[in-house]
């Protein structure tokens, strides 16, 4: 019995260790990046990224406004195409698909879901850059992120919509039916606001993952730095700044690179962070 | 239900949405599918790349790629199954802990990929001395997969009744012996969905690796060596290598593959055995 307590001992230890270990990684990434940040943060402050007017990181000029913009514009473009399509096909698969339809299309949006982010800059590259081009060239373009990019976060909103209105308890909607209530008005009376903050945890979590999208954006917006006029202009995003010069980066430009990195890091916490607050249960993305 | 105009035109959207997602798959797919089947053969898949990978095929990259998720999951599974079993065994010993940590591994499965490339190449190449390497990339992608082990694993944790707990409690057994004989295997089909999920995610990564396990295409000769997935390499051959476009639309058709392959399995074995849909 003694022995059994020991063993049980050691293995409450193992595995509290395994837990502190996994629970600190987020603060270990986060400590290496302003460990990493700090000379450029020290030497010229964080609000040279913001005030520079250029970005020549090799003569001391780090205004990351272009990529900024860039990347702001791409997420916002995305997210506004994004959002009511994945609302309607999540609603499809809830309220109108015939059952093997919606079942077919919640197995295309998981497969979707699952493709890596280089097949989507692949097929970006190689079919829409070309598309655009024939509009005006050079293709490689804002409008091209924000489709791409658009077409890469629709599934993850249609399938949290679509989990989200899952949840939602079928007697609802039968009352709303019995109160000859029209589909809309159940719609927008009832099961929406039932709805809403998965629905809300859903846009959340699309926007972490346009924001932090890398290769899609690196393969098809033209990646030069300046701030887009048009959505036919070539554009940089910041994550793409970082894959573009991270491999050549010394000093302070490397630093800034981390600075970037940290930057996104941060935003990102507060956005999962909101909506941890928004959903009761936690959130399985 | 009664119907109006703002119900048959919201249908409409509806359907029209519901298409557009069906189309576009389908565009993405075959045009994968379609420029790369022509390609694909086993001179490809066994052939290392010539030219730059314009020709010849991906056999070095294959195995490169092999390595680096071998060394994600050795280092991911033990510690992602210990971390499950202290949550959701241990977890009502420290509430406030518990919830910290569940909160922290939510953010962290949020945190972009490349953000996790600059902090693996800060740590595993520069600060513990690996330099680029397949060791260094396996334990960037760790990183990214450990959440998502540790929540699968948890799933299957809480799937065994709390029934069991008692009576093994009530038969004496030790905490030990009811996790080993009892709660595990009980446990295991979630933990297997678990690490098969996290293959295709790793699978799938690219930009944590750009600059943790390199570009190198020869054939690596040990987990120190530099060497490059079938991610990089399509886009190394996309984006750097001018007609490279063959070979990119070959190797993303075996990734696509790959990636499909691995996602019908862990939702069969989640049908079989949890009985639930799982969602990537």
């Amino acid at each position: 019995m003694n022995r059994n307590r020991k063993t049980d001992q050691l293995l409450g230890v193992l595995v509290k260790g395994c837990a502190i270990l996994a629970g600190t990684l987020l603060l270990l990434v986060i400590l290496y990046l302003v460990h990493e940040s700090l000379p450029l943060l020290r030497t010229t402050g964080a609000g040279r990224l913001l005030t520079d007017s250029a970005w020549r990181p090799t003569s001391g000029q780090f205004g990351l406004w272009p990529m900024i913009a860039g990347t702001l514009t791409v997420t916002a473009g995305a997210l506004l195409l994004a959002t009511p399509i994945g609302l309607l096909s999540a609603l499809f698969c809830r309220c109108y698909a015939p059952r093997p339809l919606g079942k077919l299309l919640r197995r295309i949006l998981e497969l979707l879901a699952g493709l890596p982010s280089v097949v989507y800059g692949f097929w970006g590259l190689v079919v829409l850059v070309p598309l655009i081009a024939r509009i005006r060239p050079p293709g490689a373009s804002v409008l091209a992120g924000i489709l791409v990019v658009a077409i890469m976060v629709l599934p993850t909103i249609a399938l949290l919509v679509d989990a989200a209105l899952e949840s939602v308890p079928a007697d609802y909607s039968r009352g709303a039916a019995a109160l000859g209530m029209t589909r809309w008005g159940a719609l927008r009376g009832v099961i929406l606001p039932a709805a809403s903050s998965g629905i809300f945890t859903a846009v959340l979590l699309a926007t972490a993952r346009a924001l932090g999208e890398t290769m899609a954006a690196l393969m098809v917006c033209g990646n030069v730095v300046r701030t887009p006029e048009s959505l036919l202009d070539p554009v940089r995003t910041l994550t793409a700044n970082i894959a573009l010069e991270m491999a050549y980066a010394m000093d302070l430009h490397r630093s800034s690179l981390f600075a970037t990195g940290l930057l996104l890091a941060l935003i990102v916490t507060g956005l999962v962070a909101l909506a941890e607050v928004l959903s009761p249960e936690g959130i399985d993305a | 239900m009664r119907e109006s105009r703002t119900d048959r035109l919201l249908e409409l959207a509806c359907w029209c949405s519901a298409f557009m997602v069906l189309a576009i798959a389908g565009w993405i797919l075959f045009d994968v599918m379609g420029h790369g089947f022509r390609r694909v053969d086993l001179n490809f898949l066994l052939g290392s790349p010539i030219d730059a990978g314009r020709q010849g095929g991906i056999a070095p990259i294959l195995v490169s790629t092999v390595l680096i998720l071998g060394v994600c999951m050795t280092v991911a599974v033990p510690i992602g199954v210990g971390a499950a079993v202290a949550l959701s065994e241990y977890g009502s010993e420290g509430r406030r802990a518990t919830r910290l940590i569940r909160a922290s591994l939510d953010v962290l499965a949020g945190i972009p990929s490349i953000v996790f490339g600059l902090f693996g190449n800060a740590l595993f190449c520069r600060a513990l001395g690996m330099g680029f390497s397949i060791a260094s990339g396996g334990l960037t992608l760790a990183c990214m997969a450990l959440p998502l082990v540790i929540r699968s694993t948890e799933e299957g944790l809480r799937s065994v009744p709390v029934e069991y707990r008692h009576a093994a409690a009530a038969l004496g057994m030790s905490r030990t012996s009811t996790l080993v004989h009892l709660l595990l295997p009980a446990a295991t089909p979630g933990l297997l969905v678990g690490l098969v999920l996290g293959i295709g995610r790793a699978l799938a990564e690219t930009a944590a690796l750009l600059f943790t396990s390199g570009y190198v295409s020869r054939w690596p000769t040990s987990i120190f060596d530099s060497g490059r997935t079938l991610s990089v390499h399509i886009y190394d051959l996309s984006m750097n290598v001018p007609g490279g476009d063959g070979n990119s639309h070959a190797s993303a058709l075996v990734l696509v593959a790959l990636l499909i392959g691995i996602n019908l399995t862990a939702s069969l074995m989640a049908n079989v055995w949890l009985r639930r849909r799982i969602r990537t």
